[in-house]
């Protein structure tokens, strides 16, 4: 334990060499907005919203790159400190198309905003990550609303192309958090900053659009994108945050188990994000996790026993099918025994199945022929 | 440092291996052992491709270096192992040079790779179903356990024999005993002790103590007339076992098939009686994950029509039999008897994993869970036991009719037989169709087109498939999935078995190419 401190609003904080200002202030609860700074990724200080004051410096710093050092007194909501976040965020909300009722011009009446909207996104509704922006967040915060500069007009059209993800370029603030998502947390390496200055994109491969690149539609970046910029293709326009509880539960496919957030919304599933900080995924998940749960409401879903007769199915009672199988298998047990009788059991299902499935096997069947495909 | 062997990880366990490159981005090193150049090799520091089916035999050279140039670790091997002597005899008959064309790997990549295992540790070696599904499986697995006694890494964090469990919950249908040898938590049917526990619990008597049928053996029962009935849950057996041909033969000779599942599947077909069951998040319960950790699943919508859970069907079937079980929910069923029953699941209660799951063993509520098994040395018997084992090719291998070896596994956006991932939307457009992925060389030699439909045959069955021709296999291999009834693998794989666990050879059996056009 170092017993050196640094000042952060006149508490004195303890910190570990190599610790960040933001790491510190985290730990000690104190808050410090963040746009681009991605937990388990290399900090970039890219936004500036989280720029600090630092007693003896000349500019703010980043309070997400800058290590804390023995004896610094920081301000984290400073005039100056805060006059620059309100700076940032005019910045960003006029570089784009923002228009989820706090980035507009003021003055402008309702209608030509919905007009706006009509023609930017081809859909009735304001922006799709309305309620669920980062960016609308700390513009709420600091009273920000777009009006000081002009807005920009986007040149990069929406890449609709692709299946599950939508890419809007008119919302994006170039933070580079799906870069870093891509590159460093899942490690495809689909993405990356592209082209200069004012002409700057994200890019995949040679600007190609997501389907024909190395992506993998593992959706990590719809996960760190703070703004709409990406959203999911059968999310979008589904639901809002209010609208929807948040589920724990565990992925149904592969063997790694990830922890899944179900975004329900009238007993449906609209949406499913990764449990950040949960064991074992920490929050990632691949593209059969992200999107791969909308087959249960599938119309061919079983809705009824089925018994078979001449060759056909006919929907049946629980009671008739349950006393059909009852009554078969007594009567195998009665002519040959029970180990006349097999079963397998599912390596998809819950545990408590597996269970209850061999000790109908064992305890009531008596007869240890129970197996599932353990073996593939 | 990592072994990955015979496991395509980027593509069958995606989120693990984002953690294992996130490692070697950090400079941790990677061996990768795999017949085909998948999307993990480009992280590695060494790749040897080696021939399907060649596993025990490469293994076996690279611990004869280990032994002959003195770099295995004498300290754990001599204070935590016994079988030494024998194990050094056995792989001292397969020196580098031996392998070569069984392997097709040259003898000084086998040396040099043996001396970078010795130079790092600790190591972790990750295999998945690349291992297991051969005739030679358990022996694979095995040699796989002796390499890494003999380097001393086991029983330490980021050490050890990391199996890669396929389906989310294959390991928790073993834990709670769907299996014909074991109660829930390992305890053995034979073991009169266990089976009086288990009679007493249950309330029952005359259970009994003679080790069942495992798949393959129903599957002949079916055949021969002495399995009559059989209960099938949540699989599609129809195309998920080897040589569909054979398995279409045995389903239909059934005498009474009752399915359960949530769809109808190829293998529903041939049910006498279907029974409608909730799905996933469709009701509460427990997975166990590769790492043994249990954590929740929970309930987001209702199931469809009058589907059921399966463990209310169950318990319905039992009442008609006049045995009435008192757990009426799924947590009722695991705090009130499988943590009552399984000494390594006592410590695991829903309301300890209401978040993070625990991983077992975890023997009472106090417990913390145990990330790694073997701590500083210690096994199951006491000592580690290195079982020494020959290599032996598998049950079929190319001839001049059929040239070529067919391998096969899953690919990224579909899961199984797609009864689930076919039906969400998205996914059919990433992937449309199955494809037999062939070698660059062979495409020239057969003068065959990237996208081009061909005709893959084998002894037992045939499919037309769209070739895609990539550098990832082989001259000499053809590799596929079983995600698509059409074109699925499985009309071709072999139903050979290991001996011992009766895995499938799924990943070789031989087959030839036709061209269809010109
Ligand atoms: S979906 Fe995954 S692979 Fe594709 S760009 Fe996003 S993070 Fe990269
Ligand atoms: S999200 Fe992907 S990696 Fe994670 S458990 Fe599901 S299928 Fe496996």
């Amino acid at each position: 334990m170092n017993d050196e401190t640094i000042t952060i609003n006149g508490n004195e904080c303890r910190f570990e060499k190599g610790q960040t200002i933001l790491e510190v202030a985290e730990e000690n609860n104190i808050y410090i907005p963040t746009l681009c700074y991605l937990k388990g990724a290399t900090p970039t200080g890219t936004c500036r919203i989280c720029v600090v004051e630092i007693e003896g410096y000349r500019r703010l710093e980043t309070s997400c790159t800058t290590p804390a050092e023995a004896g610094m007194v920081v301000l984290t909501e400073s005039p100056k400190v805060v006059a620059s976040r309100k700076e940032t965020l005019e910045l960003m909300l006029a570089s784009g198309n923002h228009n989820c009722a706090i980035g507009f011009n003021r003055g402008e009446d309702w209608t030509s905003v919905q007009l706006k909207t009509q023609e930017a996104d081809d859909a009735g509704e304001l922006c799709p990550a309305w309620g669920d922006c980062r960016l609308q967040e700390l513009a709420y915060h600091y009273q920000v609303d777009g009006s000081k500069y002009a807005k920009r007009d986007v040149k990069y059209p929406m890449e609709t192309v692709n299946p599950l993800i939508v890419r809007d370029f008119s919302r994006c603030i170039l933070c580079g958090r799906c870069v870093q998502a891509c590159n460093e947390i899942q490690v495809n390496r689909a993405i990356n900053f592209g082209y200069r200055g004012a002409d700057t994109k994200i890019v995949a491969g040679a600007d190609v659009p997501l389907k024909d690149s190395a992506c993998v539609f593992c959706g990590e970046c719809i996960q760190a994108c703070p703004v709409g910029a990406l959203v999911e293709k059968k999310a979008r326009y589904t639901w809002r945050p209010w609208e929807v509880n948040k589920i724990r539960t565990t992925c149904p496919y592969c063997g790694v188990g990830c922890q899944l957030w179900l975004h329900e919304k009238n007993g449906r599933i609209v949406k499913v994000t990764g449990v950040e900080d949960g064991a074992p995924n920490k929050g990632r998940l691949c593209v059969k996790g992200r999107f791969g749960y909308d087959f249960i409401y599938s119309e061919d879903r079983l809705k009824t026993p089925l018994i078979k007769k001449n060759g056909q199915f006919q929907e049946a009672s629980w009671d008739e099918a349950l006393d059909l199988v009852a009554n078969k298998f007594k009567e195998i047990i009665k002519q040959d025994g029970p180990d006349a009788l097999a079963g397998v059991s599912c390596a998809r299902s819950i545990n408590e199945d597996s269970y209850q499935m061999q000790k109908l096997f064992r305890a009531v069947f008596k007869t240890n022929n129970i197996d599932h495909c353990a073996r593939t | 440092m990592f072994l990955v062997i015979g496991s395509n990880m980027a593509e069958a366990h995606p989120v693990a291996s984002t953690f294992l490159k996130n490692a070697v981005l950090k400079g941790a090193k990677l061996i990768v052992i795999d017949p085909r150049k998948h999307r993990l090799v480009d992280f590695a520091d060494v790749h040897l491709q080696l021939k399907v089916g060649s596993d025990i035999a490469l293994l076996n050279a690279l611990m004869y270096v280990l032994i002959d140039e003195n770099l295995y670790d004498k300290e754990f091997v001599s204070s935590c192992c016994v079988g030494f002597e024998e194990l050094k005899e056995k792989v001292l008959a397969y020196p580098p040079e031996r392998v070569v064309d069984i392997c097709g790997i040259d003898a000084e990549k086998i040396r040099d790779t043996a001396r970078f295992l010795a130079s790092v540790k600790p190591l972790m070696l990750c295999y998945t179903l690349g291992i297991t599904e051969h005739t030679c499986g358990k022996n694979n697995v095995m040699s796989t356990a002796n390499l890494q006694m003999l380097l001393g890494n086991m029983g330490v964090e980021c050490g050890g024999v990391n199996p890669l469990r396929g389906q989310n919950n294959v390991q928790g249908a073993c834990d709670m005993g769907a299996l014909p040898n074991v109660y829930p938590g390992y305890q053995a049917v034979t073991n009169p002790d266990a089976c009086a526990k288990f009679e007493t619990a249950w309330n029952v008597e005359g259970m009994s103590k003679k080790v069942g049928l495992m798949i393959p053996q129903m599957m002949d029962g079916l055949v021969d007339g002495s399995v009559r009935g059989f209960y099938i849950f949540g699989e599609n057996l129809a195309n998920t076992e080897p040589d569909m041909n054979k398995v279409a033969h045995e389903l239909s000779s059934a005498e009474f098939i009752v399915c359960q599942d949530i769809f109808q599947t190829e293998t529903t077909r041939f049910a006498h009686v279907v029974l409608p069951a909730a799905a996933w998040s469709e009701n509460d319960g427990t997975f166990t994950n590769s790492e043994r950790r249990v954590s929740r699943v929970r309930t987001a919508s209702t199931p469809p029509g009058i589907a059921k859970p399966n463990w209310w069907i169950f318990k319905e079937i039992a009442r008609r039999f006049g045995h009435d079980w008192p757990s009426a929910s799924a947590q009722e069923i695991w705090d009130n008897e499988v943590s009552v029953l399984a000494p390594n699941f006592a410590g695991i209660k829903y309301h300890r994993v209401e978040k993070d799951g625990l991983q077992w063993p975890c023997t009472d509520e106090q417990h913390p869970g145990t990330c790694y098994l073997h701590h500083g040395g210690q096994f199951t018997c006491g000592l580690g036991q290195f079982r020494p084992v020959d290599w032996t090719p598998p049950a079929e291998v190319p001839d001049e009719d059929y040239p070529l070896v067919l391998s096969t596994g899953r690919r990224l956006y579909h899961y199984h037989t797609r009864t689930q991932t076919g039906r969400c939307g998205g996914l059919n457009d990433l992937l449309g169709e199955e494809t037999a992925d062939i070698s660059l060389q062979d495409a020239s030699r057969l003068n065959i087109e990237n996208g081009e439909i061909i005709r893959l045959i084998s002894r037992r069955g045939e499919v037309n498939v769209r070739a895609k021709v990539t550098p990832e296999v082989s001259e000499g291999m053809v590799w596929m999935a079983f995600h698509f009834n059409d074109a699925n693998a499985n009309w071709l794989t072999n139903a050979a078995f290991d001996p011992d666990t009766l895995t499938a050879e799924y990943k070789a059996c031989a087959v030839r190419i036709e061209k269809l056009s010109n």
